[in-house]
């Protein structure tokens, strides 16, 4: 065992041209407790991605528990060894899958089996106290409880190292204490496992054994959080900090602590106005779930006000209700003495929101954006110009007034959020977590902002944290959990009351008091006492298995996708079926009889008696002809010249003039014909007629013979072929779309970074989609069946095992395209256009592919559609058998090997 | 007048929002070029290189001028193949039209009598079946005529036909596939980018933003409809001068202004739509899911891509509830027939009703949708 758990030299790494890490070298000690500190975007979570192999190394080298990461063998063996937790509550949970679901196919994944595995999980699940929630979907527990869950799964195969990114960010205060306890109680019971952590808590990194402070993508500091404090010369990590990443000296940091207004403005404002806000018993239910509950508080007029809790604890729920966005269940808002009138927009002048996280238009400049609400809020315009230079200068935005919004740092764009906030100058602004993910220094300079909007202007501000050391700059705060309130006054007067010496010391014993201890767990072992037999096998089943079944339920329970895949189908057969039929009958027609002899009338009724026609009033005169054709009315015009009748007895030439709607070529064409066939056969009646026999018009006679279609239906000739279009637009769809999801969802970590292998999980994945497509071939058929009434002549178990070929080759194509696209509204647009293309153009629906030429004759060779397509025609219109198709089917099988592999190339077992 | 200034300046940050997404644009502009170029060039329902086979038991000259009576670019030079093998040829599909010379064929036709060929055809290739069979039979009878009388045409009837093909004159595939492939740009980009301009602020939260504004939601919409139909109508002008116009060369008929102000109207309809799917997808992914439900009945079953007198009659009636089916009516009369305003006006009327009732419907459910 080396001394370091893990060694960097030289590394770097980019983002498109956005420098993440610069020549990072560093060497952290084993057997503790490291801790990565530094705001948002300061390259932390990219360290620990690459130590985890989750990412791809760029430049420099890594060496992990003594070995080089670089190394894809090495990196196979090991995984096994450790325990990655991504950023975001639940990152590497699948939130539709049940508690017992997520860590059971994390112990399939590391080849748990029979007792062992049961009581594996069920140790885990006591110790975590999950144990009562073991059968609630993961995106429906709180997310603490999602952390714990995250932990489990992390523990299922005893690490020696476990990496942690931002376990806590957004947890209540007492849910982050208990998850720290847990840490310590499995190295207790583990000795010699090395914990990585990545935190934005700086009161969270005093506990760790070893630091590194991060800015920018560089290492500031190392050390002890004790040699950090000693060599910046301050009292808390919070500050050591702010020297560390500006360089300044420890006087200046001081200096800015002393230079924010004293906190008295809260006693010296005055009384008896009526109060800036004013909620009373606000109640808000979605469906059975209560997102906010018996919320009342009043806000005098310049009073900082603050909401303090985790993440989903209704905070947000109820700002909103204070901005009329969502109108309360229960109880009533008032603003300025007035209640809140969502429509009234007079209201919403006197008041500016900040909603959480950025939410300005990040396409626009800094000065295209304020000039924009200037604008909407209806400034007067000479003065837009000066309100937006004043607000540049005093939020400290003059030198980024052209740059993009969204290419400013993090602390930078919330000050912009808080300067458009306040454009229009308002009396009320309510900050929905304003300073989320901002490194302390900026935080500072924010809250001095606040302080003075509220001192000297006078605005009422209703902020919302989850940073105790915020909420003490508050003049009065509220402490909430789930959706109530548990507490409400001044910070000091909740702290001397609960007894405490700090805010969160206040705040986790108000919600013990709340909450009791339900979900703390037992002390019981966390980790496994045997040692695990890691699987290192290239193959195996079981993890494909893992994959399999969790996609399935998944899919099950995802309605837009099963509506998709089921209704959409048949919905869109339906549609074409009845969208692409080529029969061209029911034509309007009209005739210009100019002759009204009964030898004219005659000719007529072998148009008006056709099947294809359908006689109009007739046309008057060649004006009007030409006016009813235009618009559409008439597809056939007839001209019968004068002396029409008279020629025809004395057996002179005549004419008759035929007008057809050349718009739509293939109508014309076809209109063409009919009429050349009703002329045809009405002289040759005409002549029998006359003279009782058949005259010899030609001595050649074409005896056409229609196969398989001899009704000529278009029906029976179009729905075979829709069966191949959408057996491979949908199935393609869906494929792409399930494995881009889980890129987008960052749930692909887990294929990083646990021993399953491309292969295991591309046909994991893959099987449900054949399965749930093979569904969809069968109601398919079915409606061809029974719906059409197209006639099945042929082998149903030919057309199935095709199906089932061409589906397995449709999925694959959904996993090669899915390789090029990130994000799944990509995924769904190039998958759309590459397969309907070929398939619509090149694969013979129309023409054969015998009469292509150059590109599209290639294309159509090597298209699977082709190959079904003709499956799917010789078994229902020509009625062919198995052994006819055996070839063909052949061909179509030939597919599949070759996209599993170029799947399987092209998918990186490492993100970027 | 705040209302109308709000409407204006929400509808430049809309310009300036697409402007700044190039991935967008670059699509934008291909579908307005490139695809309808290509649509245009491509044009294949009338007969092009039909493959056929023959047997030809008669060995003769006269068999022999019969097989090469067939033409490109109607028809693939024929095969000759074996009595035995038709079956397979037809069940592969390699071959739509199989045709049999008798043994005997040029004796007997010289002795007078009527000789019968046979004629098979695949007739699930419904588009070359039934032209190619009229191609077929007119090549042959010409072809026969002219060997027992060399200089003579096809045969003749007291009464012949003269055809005139109105508007199209040579049934060319490229007028139509090229105006008919705009149409359906039109709809399809106009539906995506109010659509996702929607998703976009959803996603971004900037939407709740807009909704703590002094403003109303029919100024948000209606500045999203008007910055989005401007882009459209931008590209369209710009596809029908340039691209058929000029690129395919297709002659227009009718007036150009007049077509454009028929597709600004049912711009109204199709970023309603838009705003529709907009309000009820939560994501992106399920705004193209429900996006491809939507567009595929719209297009296909619009009369853009086969004729609607065809389709069943309750698909007529549901179909005459959507602004396409109404839209490429009207811009077939004023493109292709040269119809001017006092034909198209029912379309006119029509769109505009369909345009006001979605315009209607997708305002309710926006606000509901932001309410909510």
């Amino acid at each position: 065992m080396t001394d370091q758990v893990a060694r960097l030299e030289g590394v770097s790494h980019v983002y498109g041209e956005c420098q993440a890490l610069t020549d990072i070298s560093i060497e952290m000690p084993a057997g503790c407790m490291v801790g990565l500190i530094g705001p948002d975007g300061a390259g932390k979570s990219t360290l620990l991605g690459l130590i985890a192999g989750a990412r791809k190394l760029q430049a420099g080298s890594v060496e992990v528990l003594g070995g080089d990461i670089g190394r894809q063998q090495f990196r196979n063996r090991l995984a096994p060894r450790i325990a990655y937790m991504p950023q975001g509550l639940g990152g590497n949970l699948y939130h539709t899958l049940t508690v017992d679901e997520n860590i059971g196919f994390f112990a399939d994944l590391f080849g748990l089996t029979g007792e062992r595995r049961k009581q594996q999980i069920n140790r885990l699940l006591e110790a975590t106290g999950l144990l009562p929630f073991r059968d609630r979907p993961a995106g429906k527990l709180s997310g603490g409880m999602k952390q714990k869950l995250g932990l489990c799964c992390a523990l299922i195969h005893r690490p020696d190292l476990l990496i942690l990114d931002e376990p806590t960010t957004g947890v209540d205060p007492l849910s982050r204490a208990r998850f720290w306890d847990l840490i310590d109680r499995i190295r207790a019971q583990q000795s010699g496992m090395s914990v990585l952590v990545a935190t934005a808590y700086m009161e969270e990194a005093e506990r760790y054994d070893w630091l590194a402070a991060m800015d920018d993508g560089a290492i500031l500091a190392t050390g002890s959080p004790d040699e950090l404090r000693e060599r910046t010369s301050t009292r808390t990590l919070d500050e050591a900090f702010i020297v560390l990443s500006s360089g300044k000296g420890p006087d200046k940091a001081g200096n800015e602590k002393e230079a924010e207004p004293p906190l008295t403005a809260a006693e010296t404002r005055e009384t008896g106005t009526i109060p800036a806000i004013e909620a009373n018993h606000l109640t808000l239910r979605f469906g059975d779930f209560t997102a906010v509950k018996d919320v009342s508080f009043s806000i005098s007029r310049g009073e900082i006000f603050g909401f303090l809790g985790s993440n989903g604890c209704g905070k947000t729920t109820t700002m909103k209700m204070l901005t009329g966005l969502l109108p309360p269940s229960e109880g009533d808002v008032s603003l300025f003495g007035k209640p809140l009138d969502a429509k009234d927009l007079g209201t919403r002048q006197r008041v500016g929101y900040m909603s959480q996280g950025f939410s300005l238009y990040g396409e626009l400049t800094v000065r295209q954006n304020l000039e924009l609400h200037a604008r909407l809020f209806h400034l007067p315009e000479e003065q837009i110009a000066v309100r937006v230079d004043d607000l540049a200068a005093e939020f400290g935005l003059a030198e980024v007034l052209d740059q993009l919004a969204s290419h400013l740092p993090l602390g930078v764009r919330q000050r912009l959020s808080l300067a458009v906030a306040v454009v229009h100058r308002p009396d009320l602004l309510i900050l929905d977590e304003p300073t989320s993910g901002v490194d302390p220094g900026a935080r500072n300079q924010f809250w001095s902002l606040l302080f003075r909007l509220s001192r000297e202007d006078g605005v009422t501000i209703f902020i919302s944290t989850h940073f105790m050391n915020e909420g003490e700059r508050c003049d009065r705060i509220s402490l909430m959990h789930a959706g109530e309130v548990l507490a409400s006054d001044k910070p000091e007067v909740l702290i001397r009351r609960a007894g405490e010496q700090t805010l969160e010391g206040a705040f986790m014993r108000t919600l013990e008091a709340a909450t009791g201890t339900d979900d703390i767990g037992s002390g019981a072992m966390l980790t496994d006492e045997h040692e695990n037999e890691p699987d290192y096998r290239w193959f195996s089943v079981r993890r494909l298995w893992a994959y399999g079944h969790r996609e399935a339920r998944e899919l099950i329970r995802d309605p837009i996708r099963m509506a998709f895949a089921f209704i959409g189908s048949a919905l869109l057969m339906l549609i074409l079926g009845y969208g692409i039929t080529l029969d061209v009958e029911d034509l309007s027609f009209a005739v210009l009889d100019q002759d009204q002899s009964p030898q004219s009338r005659d000719y007529v009724t072998a148009f008006s008696g056709s099947r294809y026609f359908i006689e109009r009033p007739p046309i008057a005169d060649m004006a009007e002809l030409e006016q009813r054709m235009r618009s559409g009315e008439l597809s056939l015009a007839l001209v019968i010249p004068p002396g029409y009748g008279r020629d025809l007895k004395r057996g002179q030439d005549t004419e008759i003039g035929v007008w057809v709607d050349g718009a739509m070529p293939f109508r014309g064409e076809t209109i063409k014909g009919y009429v050349e066939g009703i002329h045809y056969s009405y002289f040759k009646e005409l002549v029998k007629r006359t003279y009782g026999t058949i005259p010899t018009l030609s001595r050649v006679s074409i005896e056409v013979r229609y196969r398989y279609n001899q009704d000529f239906r278009s029906l029976d000739a179009m729905v075979p072929a829709v069966i191949p279009i959408l057996l491979i637009f949908i199935p393609s769809i869906l494929m792409a779309l399930g494995i881009v999801r889980e890129k987008e969802l960052g749930s692909i970590t887990n294929l990083y970074v646990t021993p399953v292998t491309r292969l295991e999980f591309l046909l994991g994945k893959q099987i449900p989609y054949i399965v749930f497509s093979m569904i969809s071939y069968v109601s398919l058929v079915m409606l061809a069946v029974w719906v059409f009434e197209v006639p099945l002549k042929g082998g149903l178990w030919a057309l199935s095992l095709g199906a089932l070929l061409y589906i397995i080759v449709t999925t694959g194509l959904g996993q090669v395209i899915s390789a090029f696209a990130s994000t799944q509204i990509a995924a769904l647009a190039a998958t759309a256009i590459i397969t309907l293309l070929p398939t619509v153009q090149f694969s013979g629906l129309t023409e054969p592919v015998s009469s292509q030429e150059g590109v599209g004759a290639i294309i159509g060779q090597f298209w699977p559609a082709t190959w079904f397509l003709q499956v799917s025609r010789g078994v229902f219109t020509k009625g062919l058998s198995f052994s006819d198709l055996q070839p063909t089917l052949l061909n179509l099988a030939a597919f599949m090997p070759v996209l599993t592999l170029i799947s399987v190339i092209l998918l990186k077992k490492q993100g970027r | 007048m705040k209302s109308l200034a709000n409407i204006w300046n929400l509808g430049l940050k809309e310009l300036r929002s697409l402007w700044g997404d190039k991935v967008l644009l670059v699509f934008v502009l291909l579908a307005f070029t490139l695809i309808v170029y290509t649509a245009g060039s491509a044009g294949s329902m009338e007969l092009n290189n039909a493959p056929v086979a023959v047997v030809d038991e008669d060995q003769t000259t006269l068999s022999r001028r019969v097989i090469q009576s067939f033409q490109q670019p109607w028809f693939l030079k024929p095969d000759l193949i074996q009595y035995d093998q038709i079956d397979a040829v037809l069940d592969r599909g390699s071959h739509t039209f199989v045709m049999v010379i008798p043994e005997g064929f040029e004796r007997d036709v010289r002795k007078g009598d009527v000789v019968s060929v046979q004629l098979n055809i695949d007739a699930t290739r419904m588009t070359q079946a039934f032209i190619g069979a009229n191609y077929i039979q007119s090549f042959v009878t010409t072809e026969v005529a002219r060997f027992i009388e060399p200089g003579s045409g096809s045969t003749e009837l007291p009464v012949s036909l003269v055809n005139r093909v109105s508007f199209n004159p040579n049934l060319e595939g490229t007028w139509f596939g090229g105006v008919m492939e705009l149409i359906t740009e039109v709809t399809l980009i106009s539906i995506i980018l109010t659509g996702a301009a929607l998703i976009r602020e959803r996603e971004h939260g900037t939407i709740e933003h807009l909704m703590v504004m002094p403003l109303r939601s029919y100024e948000i919409m209606a500045a999203k409809v008007w910055a989005n139909a401007l882009v459209v109508m931008i590209a369209a002008t710009l596809s029908v001068t340039v691209v058929i116009q000029g690129w395919l060369g297709v002659p227009v008929a009718g007036s150009i202004p007049l077509f454009l102000f028929g597709a600004l109207i049912h711009l109204f309809s199709t970023t309603a739509i838009g705003i529709l799917i907009g309000t009820v997808a939560r994501t992106m992914p399920q705004f193209g899911l429900l996006l491809i439900l939507i567009i595929l009945p719209l297009q296909l079953l619009s009369g853009g891509i086969t004729p609607r007198e065809s389709m069943p009659q309750l698909v007529q009636d549901i179909m005459l509830l959507a602004p396409t089916t109404h839209f490429v009516s009207l811009a077939q009369g004023i493109l292709y027939r040269g119809a001017g305003i006092n034909v198209v006006w029912p379309e006119l009327l029509a769109l505009t009703s369909i345009g006001a009732v979605f315009f209607g419907t997708a305002l309710v459910l926006f606000r509901r949708h932001l309410s909510a």
